[in-house]
């Protein structure tokens, strides 16, 4: 940075009158009263649903069932046991959802990394899935933490603009759908978070030795805080109770260490092209912190990017001698896990980079076992090569 | 005038930096980025950037405060590209967003086609034909030994068993290798319609011609094997 040699610049006006909104207002109010106005239409939250606290006390509707499953690009590409896993804690449950192909990403991946793009243009991306999801018959349920962090800005600024509502109404007249908006926006993991005593109740394997490090996403409860899930019994209300609630109810420990509200590293951009910064921060921030302070036998977090850059970074920091080496997976995967699903054929835990063996042993799986029956499906895959692994597979 | 004796970017007309700082106040988030700033670092020790970059998200907050156009413009070309945009800095008191203040920054720097951008986003391009042009951002095959080497040998494990082990996983929807899931034809041209109808072809033109060239061609023949007509689908933002 340069070095001052005068007083500042006159600025014209120095004076900071607070414009925006305060941080307690309550969105679905807003949302009905456009509704009212006839400029756009509110997707309903359906029945059955479950009524949580959220940062402000407000209580937030999660919907159990007829979700439209709104996928992640990373977790489906680069690690798709995440993805597997959430469809198989819905089948476990005779949960009806809808798993589409009329879904794009929300494209905020890239927004955040290159800002090729504009707020008009991402609302649209937006609305267009959400109005997709209304004309499925089901409620958008986000997969990835930064499509959730992104659609909630949208929702932001679609309730308080009007020029970019007038611009979304047109882009969607020209698409010849509906403007629709979901009356919450509901992230997978506060799914798992309201299903967890009943996730519990199936639970086949012993986690009581199971001791866990919980990354919270940034993007799940640092970009527009009002959503995100808080419990008063969980660090008294003053983190988010999304996977350590989980945790807790599935009888593992949940272990403290100090740099838990830091970033993962993943920097949109930075994890594709450079990846120097990416590794450095997961590594000497959060892994190695994880290692001194808590020593876990997993850290489990709840975003794509965030698994993707703990996990892959832990390889190139092992050959420095780092103290690193602690296998990553999402909530999802563990819930399932503990359920007693596949860790090859569900969770695809050979797409994960830190070995995960010791954690499997610890939780009494036969992972040698496991990886041949994987082998013998893949096996058989290979000699046909139009089959795909059913969910009868899975589960034999 | 800068009131820096070592500032940079002189050569450019105050009247330029002038009319692109303009244009970051005149987003319609900007009202909510900027309350003012204690100068209490708050934002500097939660931001991960700081920790590895000559970076800092109270810097962004202080000149766009004062004001400061000069060291504005110098901000946009030299440290733009290095935040993470994970909003660890609206943890400010003053409930500031450094976060936001940076990405309406980056956006003016694409809009205005800037070599600082350019050459930032220059590795980055091919992810941003990806999605715009199939829908999702990260596809299976990326993951290449050559394009991961630090990822560690199961990166390789991944490239060689693709096919298989993608035909290896339960939902219907991932059984692709050039896609993390299979997009339908109709919304990947509904995605296009939205670039088109929004001005952003026109960005990625400004920032990679040869992008936006193969882009308009891949994406045009398929509307037109649809029966679309790609001339109806002009930028709606500039009526």
């Amino acid at each position: 940075m340069s070095i001052a040699t005068a007083l500042p610049p006159k600025a014209s006006t120095r004076e900071f009158i607070r414009k925006g909104r305060p941080p307690t207002e309550d969105y679905r109010e807003l949302l009905f009263e456009l509704e009212a106005k006839g400029e756009l239409e509110v997707q309903r939250v359906p029945e059955p649903y479950v009524e949580v606290e959220t940062k402000y006390g407000r209580k937030k509707k999660i919907p159990l069932e007829f979700t439209w499953h709104h996928k992640s690009c990373g977790q489906c590409g680069h690690i798709p046991g995440y993805s597997t896993a959430i469809f198989w804690l819905n089948r476990q449950f005779n949960k009806d959802y809808h798993d589409p192909k009329d879904q794009s990403s929300c494209t905020a991946w890239n927004y955040y990394a290159s800002s090729t793009s504009n707020s008009a243009a991402q609302a649209s991306v937006a609305v267009r899935n959400f109005a997709q999801a209304k004309l499925d018959g089901y409620f958008p349920l986000i997969h990835c933490g930064t499509s959730y962090g992104h659609y909630k800005e949208v929702r932001e600024e679609i309730l308080h603009h009007q020029k970019l509502r007038d611009q979304v109404r047109k882009v969607m007249d020209r698409l010849k759908m509906p403007f629709v908006f979901p009356e919450e926006i509901v992230h997978y993991s506060e799914w798992v978070h309201v299903m967890a005593d009943d996730i519990a109740k199936k639970q086949v394997l012993d986690f009581s030795n199971i001791r866990t490090t919980v990354h919270p996403a940034c993007h799940y409860h640092k970009l527009v805080v009002e959503d995100a899930i808080y419990d008063r019994d969980l660090y008294d209300g003053q983190r988010t109770a999304i996977v350590s609630g989980l945790v807790k109810a599935l009888g593992a420990e949940v272990a403290d260490y100090s740099t838990w509200h830091d970033c993962c590293g993943f920097g949109f951009r930075h994890i594709l092209v450079s990846r120097d910064f990416s590794r450095s921060f997961a590594t000497i921030r959060k892994i190695e912190r994880m290692k001194e302070e808590a020593n876990p036998d997993v850290t489990l977090t709840h975003d794509t990017g965030c698994v993707t850059t703990l996990d892959k970074s832990q390889f190139s920091t092992q050959a420095h001698g780092r103290n690193v080496g602690i296998p990553v997976m999402s909530d999802a995967q563990f819930a399932a896990l503990a359920m007693g699903a596949h860790p090859y054929k569900v969770c695809q835990l050979h797409w994960h980079g830190v070995d995960m063996k010791p954690l499997m042993e610890k939780m009494g799986i036969d992972h040698e076992k496991a990886w041949s029956e994987f082998e013998e499906v893949a096996g058989r895959l290979k000699e046909n090569g139009t089959e795909f692994m059913t969910w009868e597979d899975a589960d034999a | 005038m800068s009131i820096y004796k070592d500032a940079k970017y002189m050569d450019v007309p105050y009247e330029e930096k002038e009319k692109l700082f303009q244009e970051v106040k005149d987003d319609m988030r900007w009202d909510t980025t900027l309350y003012g700033c204690y100068e209490c670092g708050i934002c500097v020790a939660a931001c991960p950037s700081a920790r590895f970059y000559d970076f800092s998200p109270r810097v962004f907050a202080q000149i766009m405060a004062r004001e400061d156009v000069d060291t504005f413009y110098e901000l946009l070309n030299d440290s733009v590209w290095d935040c993470s945009q994970c909003f660890s800095c609206t943890r400010c008191p003053r409930q500031n967003n450094p976060g936001t203040i940076i990405t309406i920054m980056r956006e003016v720097a694409v809009n205005h086609g800037l070599s600082s951008a350019k050459k930032a986003l220059k590795a980055y391009s091919r992810i941003i034909y990806k999605i715009m042009s199939t829908g999702t951002q990260v596809a299976p095959d990326m993951l290449q030994p050559d394009f991961f080497p630090d990822w560690g040998p199961d990166v390789k494990a991944v490239s060689e068993n693709l096919d298989v082990w993608r035909r290896a996983i339960p939902p219907e929807t991932m059984h692709t290798t050039e896609l993390a899931w299979d997009v339908s034809e109709k919304t990947r041209l509904e995605l296009y319609m939205i670039w088109k109808l929004t001005g952003n072809l026109e960005m990625i033109e400004k920032i990679d011609e040869g992008i936006f060239m193969i882009l308009e061609e891949v994406m045009e023949e398929l509307l037109d094997e649809y029966g679309y007509d790609i001339d109806d689908y002009e930028n709606v933002l500039e009526d």
